[in-house]
C-alpha cells in the first residue's frame, strides 16, 4: 500500500468546494423551482378533468365493459380521458363511428361510459350549488 | 397524452448527499435533470414514474462523488396523432390560435384548421367563426381564456443544442439576438363538428 502525498491532498481540499456546491445548488435551485411549477400545473390540468376521480378499480371496470364493442387503445384511451356525454364527442373520438357503430350502440357506449365511470369536477359543482338552493329553502321552514 | 418511457442514464451523486439513502438521492437528482423539460423526439418530461434497475456505484479517480448507472420510467408528456385534447385560449393573432394546457403553451392552431369560414377581427385582434344558419350569420368570438377541445394534427420538435464556436462568430458580427424556438410544437386543428369552444356544443 503506498501513502498519498499529504500535501496534495490538502491542496486539493483547501480548494473552496463551498463556492462550487453554492453555485452548483443556485442552478439547481431554478430548475427544481421550474419542475415544482410545471408538475403543479400538470397536477391542476388533470384536477379540472374527469378523470380525477378514477381509480385502478373503476378502470379495470370500464375496460372490461369495453371488450365487446371492439374499440382500439387510443379510442379507449380516450373515452377514459375525456368521459363524452355526447353522441358528437363520440364521434370525434371514435374512428369512422357511423360505419362501425349504429345508433343503438352509440347510445349504449354513452350509458356505459356515464355509469361508469365518475363525473368531473363541474358536474359535482352544479350537484353541490342544487343542494344549496334545497338547504335555503328548508332553513326558514 | 402521458407516455411511459424507459430511458438509461448516469446519476452522479455528490459526497455530501451519501448519507441519504441511494433510492431518494437519485430520483431527486432525475427529476431535478428532467423535469420540465423537451428531450428531442421523445416529448415534454414530467416527473420520474419509477426505477426499474440500478447498477454498481462507482466512484472515480479525481471526483469523490459516486456515479450509478440507473434504468428508469419517466412520464412524458406526448399526445398521439389524431388526439383529442381540451386546451384554453392565450390569444390569438394573425398566424392563428395560441392554445395553452397549462403546463405547455406551444400550441397553434392555423387559420386553414378553423371553423370555416372564419375572419379575424383586426380590432379586437380575435378570430371569429362566421356561423351560418337560417336566420342569419352569427359571429362566434374565439375569446382569451376560453375552454376549446382541437385535435393533434402535426408536431414538430427542434434541436435546441447550443452551436459550436464557428457560427457565434458568425452571429457575434451581427447584432440580432439568439432567436428563441420552441424545442417541442404542436399544431391542432379545429375543422370538425364537436371541436372548437366547449360552449359552441354543450346543449343547455
Amino acid at each position: 500500500m503506498q501513502r498519498g502525498d499529504p500535501g496534495v491532498h490538502r491542496g486539493g481540499r483547501s480548494q473552496s468546494p463551498g463556492a462550487g456546491a453554492g453555485g452548483g445548488s443556485r442552478g439547481g435551485r431554478k430548475d427544481a423551482n421550474s419542475a415544482l411549477l410545471s408538475n403543479y400545473e400538470t397536477l391542476k390540468y388533470i384536477s379540472k378533468t374527469p378523470c380525477r376521480h378514477q381509480s385502478p378499480e373503476i378502470v379495470r371496470e370500464f375496460l372490461t365493459a369495453m371488450k365487446n364493442h371492439k374499440l382500439t387503445k387510443a379510442e379507449k384511451l380516450q373515452l377514459l380521458n375525456h368521459r363524452p356525454m355526447t353522441a358528437v364527442e363520440i364521434q370525434l373520438m371514435v374512428e369512422e363511428s357511423e360505419e362501425r357503430l349504429t345508433e343503438e350502440q352509440i347510445e349504449a357506449l354513452l350509458h356505459t361510459v356515464t355509469s361508469i365511470l365518475p363525473a368531473g369536477p363541474e358536474a359535482e359543482q352544479k350537484a353541490n350549488t342544487s343542494d344549496d338552493v334545497t338547504m335555503d329553502e328548508e332553513d326558514p321552514a | 397524452m402521458f407516455v411511459l418511457v424507459e430511458m438509461v442514464d448516469t446519476v452522479r451523486i455528490p459526497p455530501w448527499q451519501f448519507e441519504r439513502k441511494l433510492n431518494d438521492s437519485i430520483a431527486e437528482e432525475l427529476n431535478k435533470k428532467l423535469a420540465n423539460k423537451v428531450v428531442y423526439n421523445v416529448g415534454l418530461c414530467i416527473c420520474l414514474f419509477d426505477i426499474t434497475k440500478l447498477e454498481d456505484a462507482y466512484v472515480f479517480p479525481g471526483d469523490g462523488a459516486s456515479h450509478t448507472k440507473v434504468h428508469f420510467r419517466y412520464v412524458v408528456f406526448h399526445p398521439f396523432l389524431d388526439e383529442i385534447l381540451i386546451g384554453k385560449i392565450k390569444g390569438c393573432s394573425p398566424e392563428g390560435v395560441h392554445v395553452s394546457l397549462g403546463f405547455f403553451d406551444d400550441i397553434l392552431i392555423p387559420p386553414e384548421s378553423l371553423q370555416q369560414p372564419a375572419k379575424f377581427d383586426e380590432a379586437e385582434q380575435v378570430w371569429v367563426w362566421e356561423y351560418e344558419t337560417e336566420e342569419g350569420a352569427h359571429d362566434l368570438y374565439m375569446d382569451t381564456g376560453e375552454e376549446l377541445r382541437f385535435r393533434v394534427v402535426d408536431e414538430s420538435f427542434v434541436d435546441t443544442s447550443p452551436t459550436g464556436p464557428s457560427s457565434a462568430e458568425a452571429a457575434s458580427s451581427s447584432e440580432e439576438l439568439p432567436r428563441k424556438e420552441a424545442p417541442y410544437t404542436l399544431v391542432g386543428s379545429i375543422c370538425e363538428p364537436g371541436l372548437g369552444l366547449l360552449s359552441w356544443w354543450t346543449s343547455s
